[in-house]
């Protein structure tokens, strides 16, 4: 595979200058996410309204290109939605980085330029690196939904924690 | 779309089509080079001469990708054809359960694995009243993690470890040599006590003095840190260990494979190490023991194999080494690992130790060389044996392994497990590139011009 196609401008541009890489004050809720085999770790915060929109999202911590970069298009991508369209997402995302979501035309516009980790599928090691963001969000926005709005939300997590896939 | 945008579409595809046939084939022409320089290095070279490799033709997975950079070394070593000839020449001609059978192939399979014990024990220096004798003083596991294991779970009842005691270690050991002492002095009330280097990555006397004291009762250090690359002093550490009358463990799973060991020399009582680092099978490791402490530990494992006599309510345990090899072992990884060990010999450690001082050195250069590398530990070319560790500067290790690798160069990444060394140094990950015998000059020049990609890369903008 051509690295290329994984570290795009846009990629690095994400890494390298992170605009939503910051400590909010006084967020709603925050979760926090680590990849044990890599000592990555991720702070990320939300802001919601009233009704449960995410109006800003922002993280901290450390990682490579690809975790932050995909922390930052994530923080971009799920601002104005709502809990159940963004945990779409995650799954979305998710599927898409294991290589069982492949249509670029709905994933691109899904998932705007995060649809550029699609390549990650073809790199084995370095998937948790990309889902990371993603796999803190969806988190917590589930404890958020199941300490709210009861756990009927429950039914699309998979035995082991991760997002389900069979309803999306 | 108009015709002449379909012939500019067909001619920038063709230009393309060209622009890589070219590309592919200077590195065949350059693979083909390497490889013809290091086949004639093989027939008629000088060993010590380390821009060719006379040793890459023996290693069948080097050997089919002459270009491949493996710098992974401290990770596991390649297996020479040797080995894996040996390997199948025991299922094809020997295969039996050892220690069992009363017929021919399981004698043949015993001997294998007693030879393999006699083999080991000349190679680690071990003096005893005979071979037979030596070679008992081999036990053999799955490897060096398992060894440690073996002694953090027995050792503290031998030497009768108490609340207020001490074990020691250094900041620099592998998880192996780290997390069983640290649950043994959780299970018996004692402290670990950490010894650290200096800038250098140095463990002064100073240090050795004043961790190892009267309280000591176990000291567990590793030969060469998997991390900073430079061998501890093992001699000065053991007589102090001595001294105040504690028990001294060497994890040589990073020394082994590279300088000649002699445990009376290093005055140790335990050592532990891995075939797979040395060029044999995964899967087979190495405890040398003195026969006083041996003899007097528990078994962490129990079953078939390991006993003299059992009854409904005891059993009675067989003598060492099978006392702790409980189960059928993997006889032909062993028959294996001897072939491995015989292999290094035929070369010799004096060649060995010459070719990967001068490659250590050449590496840091190399990586001196490159402002934007920060090298983890000494930056002292003569310091390091095998292991270099370094970052780029602003790159997260995981994205330098991953662009490292599209440019055919395997390096680790990562912790190392290590995390409370990096921790005490600062860092949570580094870059780490470890050499063997039969890497060249070549494989670090490849690294040093896929370093300057990367940095390219994350700076283009």
């Amino acid at each position: 595979m051509p690295i290329n196609e994984l570290y795009t401008p846009a990629l690095l541009e994400h890494s390298q200058d992170p605009f939503n890489k910051y400590a909010m004050e006084n967020p709603t809720c925050t979760h926090e996410g680590i990849n044990p085999s890599c000592g990555d770790d991720i702070v990320l915060s939300l802001r919601l309204s009233d009704s449960d929109i995410i109006e800003e999202a922002a993280f901290t911590g450390s990682g490579c290109a690809v975790s932050q970069a995909s922390a930052d298009m994530m923080a971009d991508l799920v601002c104005g939605l709502d809990l159940a369209q963004a945990r779409d997402l995650c799954k979305l995302f998710i599927q898409m980085a294991r290589g069982e979501a492949t249509d670029t035309e709905l994933l691109t516009e899904r998932l705007g330029e995060a649809a550029c980790l699609k390549t990650i599928a073809r790199m084995p090691a370095r998937v948790k690196c990309a889902e990371l963001a993603w796999r803190t969000l969806d988190q917590m926005l589930e404890d958020r939904q199941s300490g709210g709005t009861g756990s009927n939300l429950k039914a699309a997590t998979t035995e082991d924690g991760i997002p389900g896939v069979r309803d999306l | 779309m108009s015709l002449n945008d379909a012939l500019l579409g067909a001619a920038a595809t063709a230009a393309n089509f060209v622009e890589n046939a070219a590309s592919k084939y200077a590195a065949a022409r350059e693979a083909v080079r390497i490889a013809e320089e290091d086949a004639k290095a093989a027939l008629s070279g000088d060993p010590a001469d380390i821009t060719k490799s006379p040793f890459r033709i023996a290693y069948p997975l080097l050997a089919a990708d002459p270009t491949y950079a493996y710098l992974d070394n401290a990770a596991t070593a390649q297996r020479p054809s040797m080995v894996l000839k040996a390997q199948k020449e025991f299922y094809t001609t020997m295969n039996a359960n050892p220690l069992r059978g009363l017929y021919r192939h399981s004698h043949m399979a015993t001997s294998a694995i007693e030879d393999a014990r006699k083999h080991v024990a000349r190679f680690l220096g071990v003096e005893a009243a005979s071979e037979r004798d030596a070679g008992n003083q081999i036990v053999f596991l799955r490897n060096t993690s398992e060894a440690l294991n073996l002694l953090a779970h027995s050792l503290p009842e031998v030497v009768g470890l108490e609340p207020g005691d001490q074990i020691c270690i250094s900041i620099m050991e592998h998880h192996s040599n780290l997390i069983p002492w640290q649950q043994a002095c959780k299970k018996y009330g004692a402290e670990l006590v950490y010894m650290r280097p200096n800038e250098e990555g140095v463990l002064e006397s100073a240090t050795i003095q004043a961790c190892i004291g009267p309280n000591t009762k176990i000291v567990s250090v590793v030969h060469i840190s998997n991390v900073l690359g430079i061998p501890n002093p093992i001699a000065e550490i053991a007589q102090r260990a001595h001294e105040v009358g504690a028990v001294m463990v060497v994890d040589g799973a990073q020394s082994a494979p590279h300088i000649p060991i002699d445990v009376e020399e290093l005055g140790c009582d335990f050592f532990a190490m891995s075939a797979h680092k040395m060029g044999g099978p995964m899967g087979v490791g190495v405890l040398w023991g003195r026969p006083e402490f041996l003899d007097q530990m528990e078994p962490m494992l129990t079953g078939g194999e390991m006993i003299d006599s059992v009854t409904e309510e005891d059993a009675v345990w067989a003598q060492v080494p099978q006392k702790f090899e409980a189960g059928t072992q993997d006889a032909a990884g062993i028959y294996a690992f001897d072939a491995a060990i015989s292999y290094l010999e035929s070369i010799g450690f004096e060649t060995i130790e010459e070719r990967e001082r001068k490659l250590s050195a050449y590496l840091v250069q190399k990586l001196k060389e490159l402002s934007f590398i920060e090298i983890v530990g000494s930056a002292n070319p003569d310091a390091h044996l095998g292991v270099v560790s370094f970052n780029v500067k602003g790159i997260h290790p995981h994205d330098v392994a991953s662009l490292l690798d599209e440019e055919n160069v395997a390096i680790r990444a990562g912790h190392h497990c290590a995390q409370p060394l990096l921790t005490w140094m600062g860092i949570s990950s580094c870059c780490r590139a470890s050499i063997a015998f039969y890497n060249s000059t070549h494989d670090i020049d490849r690294l040093a011009e896929a370093l300057e990609g990367v940095w390219g890369m994350f700076h283009a903008h």
